[in-house]
């Protein structure tokens, strides 16, 4: 039996999804935060551009794509959620990790090129942000990863499907923050 | 995501009805509820702030007398005066006025003020607690290791704080960075927490003007903090690799800017301000309007200009930086932006002498503090106006002007607002009535000190004192013989204080162990807090006898009734 509180909706909106709606709002000004660093920095160093000209845009594409496709499959399992079939939503919440996996592992063989080239996050002032910045964004991935396994494992058994959702909402946040990190690291040039 | 393994949170509320949770000292440890949570950053933050207070004592004394053995710490060398003053403004800030006005107050009366049981996510709220001791432990460790603790002041700029071979406390100012990060997570985590459940779990009828304001000033606060300190983080991250990686991004030889780092703090730590102000402002309303048995003159009014505030807030950080060398056309809009936050902070003192006009006013000792936050935090306010104008700005500058009027705010804010709400709420928390006289006699022995040590404050930083000068024999222009009288008032100012504390400890322990029985509702105010028992039991109603909400919590002396009060759930 949760608290008599956590029951209670004032608002007429789930508690769960308010929170998670809060949550993503401190979220938004960390990454603002940096990213708003990184723009006026960038702005004042035009010679960055030589160093973003090593970046790889195909691997950032490709992982543009996974994440996605990723999102995509969360929204399945939304779907699914609501219509009461946990099972299902548990394999398209595993599916979801699988893109969060891959993602990682493009990201990391991306790294460990640059990284072998001399590009550390020591290298200058754009290496620096490049890596702090996607750093980030990646250590999101990962919790975000990991806490969707507990929901696909509380789901295959019918239990708290509303967290899919929850989870689901996250995961659109970390899609969008790539979608904003992609062309300020890869593409501008 | 904020609730997983929910089949845990099943089992352990059955173990909670059952046995009443974990016994034992485990129950302090892994209690989930609100109250003891609240309880425990009620003590961890006067924890603190006896550390605290007692390096304030170590670094005055040898500000007054300086080269004296000071006794219970002994020679004070450079590098230790340094991290004491540095971590004396970081624990005040981070590990006192935010825990107790905040968290404690916000974790205690949240959910008793809105007729819940408790928080929205206990486990959260645990989880907050438990990382925010961590962060205590991090931050009184780092005062220990090699090196010793960071004395690059609680702002911590670079260079000083990213370049171990400036600063010499290589370990010291990365494990000060890592328990001030850690204790952010915990606020995000309980600040989460507080405004959903004000959003969502207020009993029934309780519409959004009928709640109290001062649980309205503890989230609005929340927010301000959740949205302004996110780029702080962030900056935290860079300054962190700055120190351990060996980045740049806060040198200028590589790229870098040090002024990046500036304008990330006080993008906080200028809502920070109003973030421990709205807490202190609430209590006061409340007290004043439950001892004036007056209606609240303007209960909009003061919500609105609560939010006005807030949102003015975000744009007044760079007055922080005048001398910074910002560009003098950003000083100037920054200036009017400064001195238009006055606008709104005054209009919230006049709504409170307003509630007092033609009140039936009772001295008792929470009335005297919150009657004293307003005449203090005044003082603080009008020299703010000062120091919000960059013209003057450029001469005030780091000198004790600046630390006065900062006292003159955030004194009144984290001590004397804390000291208004806990002994209005004591007989609530524990059940007993404080003994007044001792209250009167902390209160006035705590009060009078105060101006004694920061008047000579302000008239030395007009003198042209700096703030940031470990041994003042060193500079003859600041080595009179007048300075150093007005520096010996001042610390013996703050002697007479410290030992007036221990009025306070005495009365604490004498009222919770002897005081008289206090009943639930010993004010006689409204809120539903006094509708339950004191100290209120797990769940702080019976299922069955969970509050209704019929008005706002302000209806005293109201011409329909007998009494002169009227509880918000008493149907007529």
């Amino acid at each position: 039996m949760k608290p008599i509180a956590t029951t209670r909706s004032a608002t007429g909106i789930p508690t769960g999804r308010l929170a998670i709606w809060w949550v993503l709002a401190s979220e938004v000004v960390i990454f603002g935060g940096l990213l708003g660093s990184y723009l006026m920095h960038r702005l004042g160093h035009p010679e960055w551009a030589n160093a973003a000209a090593h970046t790889n845009v195909w691997f950032g594409a490709t992982n543009t794509f996974v994440l996605l496709t990723s999102s995509f499959t969360a929204v399945l399992a939304h779907q699914a959620a609501e219509a009461g079939n946990g099972k299902k939503a548990a394999g398209l919440l595993l599916m979801t990790m699988g893109g969060a996996l891959t993602f990682l592992v493009i990201k990391s063989i991306e790294w460990t090129n640059e990284i072998m080239h001399g590009y550390t996050i020591t290298a200058n002032g754009f290496w620096s942000f490049y890596y702090t910045a996607a750093g980030l964004h990646g250590l999101h991935v990962i919790a975000g990863a990991i806490v969707m396994g507990f929901i696909a494992f509380d789901a295959y058994r019918g239990r708290e499907l509303q967290r899919v959702e929850l989870i689901g909402i996250y995961w659109h946040f970390v899609d969008v923050v790539w979608i904003f990190l992609f062309p300020l690291l890869y593409i501008a040039k | 995501m904020s609730d997983t393994a929910g089949a845990a949170t099943q089992g352990e509320h059955h173990a909670h009805e059952d046995h009443h949770g974990p016994q034992g000292l485990l129950k302090y440890i892994w209690s989930t509820d609100h109250k003891m949570i609240g309880m425990q950053y009620m003590f961890t933050g006067m924890f603190m702030a006896v550390i605290g207070g007692f390096m304030a004592y170590v670094f005055r004394m040898q500000l007054a007398f300086p080269g004296m053995n000071v006794p219970g710490f002994g020679q004070v060398s450079p590098g230790e005066y340094n991290a004491l003053v540095t971590n004396h403004g970081t624990i005040m800030i981070f590990w006192v006025a935010m825990p107790v006005l905040i968290a404690a107050f916000g974790n205690f009366l949240i959910p008793l003020m809105i007729g819940a049981d408790d928080m929205v996510f206990p486990r959260i709220n645990r989880l907050s607690f438990q990382i925010f001791f961590l962060s205590a432990v991090i931050l009184l460790a780092s005062l220990f290791v090699q090196g010793g603790g960071f004395g690059g002041a609680w702002t911590a700029y670079p260079p000083l704080s990213a370049v171990a071979e400036y600063n010499q406390t290589n370990l010291g100012s990365s494990m000060w960075l890592i328990a001030v990060a850690l204790e952010f997570v915990a606020f995000l985590l309980g600040g989460i927490n507080f405004i959903t459940t004000l959003m969502n779990s207020r009993a029934p009828g309780m519409k959004a003007y009928d709640i109290p304001l001062v649980a309205w000033m503890i989230v609005i606060a929340s927010i301000l903090f959740m949205l302004s300190v996110g780029p702080l983080i962030a900056g935290a991250v860079m300054l962190l690799f700055d120190q351990t990686l060996g980045t740049g991004f806060y040198d200028p030889a590589r790229g870098g800017d040090p002024i990046l780092w500036q304008h990330l703090f006080w993008f906080f730590g200028h809502p920070e301000v109003y973030v421990v102000l709205l807490p202190a402002i609430g209590v006061t309303i409340e007290i004043i309007a439950t001892f004036a048995r007056k209606k609240v003159f303007g209960y909009k009014l003061m919500l609105y200009t609560t939010v006005a505030t807030g949102v003015l807030s975000f744009f007044v950080w760079a007055h922080h930086q005048f001398i910074a060398g910002i560009d003098p056309r950003m000083a100037n809009i920054f200036t009017i932006t400064t001195l238009l936050i006055s606008v709104p902070i005054a209009e919230l003192c006049f709504v409170i002498i307003a509630t007092l006009y033609g009140g039936s006013i009772r001295l008792t000792t929470p009335m005297l503090w919150a009657l004293a936050f307003m005449a203090e935090f005044l003082i603080g306010g009008v020299t703010g106006i000062f120091l919000g104008a960059s013209g003057a700005d450029i001469f005030f500058h780091d000198t004790y002007f600046v630390l006065a009027h900062f006292h003159y705010t955030f004194f009144p804010i984290a001590i004397i607002g804390t000291f208004a709400a806990f002994t209005y709420w004591f007989p609530k928390m524990f059940g007993k009535m404080m003994n007044d006289t001792l209250g009167k006699i902390h209160f006035w022995g705590t009060v009078i000190p105060f101006n004694f040590i920061f008047i000579p404050l302000f008239i030395l930083g007009l003198g042209g004192q700096h703030r940031r000068i470990y041994n003042y024999q060193h500079f003859p222009e600041l080595a009179g013989a007048d300075m150093y009288v007005l520096r010996q008032i001042a610390t013996i100012a703050l002697l007479v204080m410290l030992a007036f504390q221990l009025v306070f400890f005495f009365n604490c322990i004498k009222s919770w162990m002897s005081g008289e029985k206090a009943g639930r509702n010993p004010w006689k105010s409204n809120t539903l807090e006094w509708t339950t028992e004191s100290p209120p039991p797990h769940g702080n109603w019976p299922v069955d006898e969970m509050p209704n909400v019929y008005r706002g919590p302000y209806e005293y002396a109201h011409p329909d009734r007998e009494e002169d009060y009227w509880p918000q759930n008493e149907p007529n």
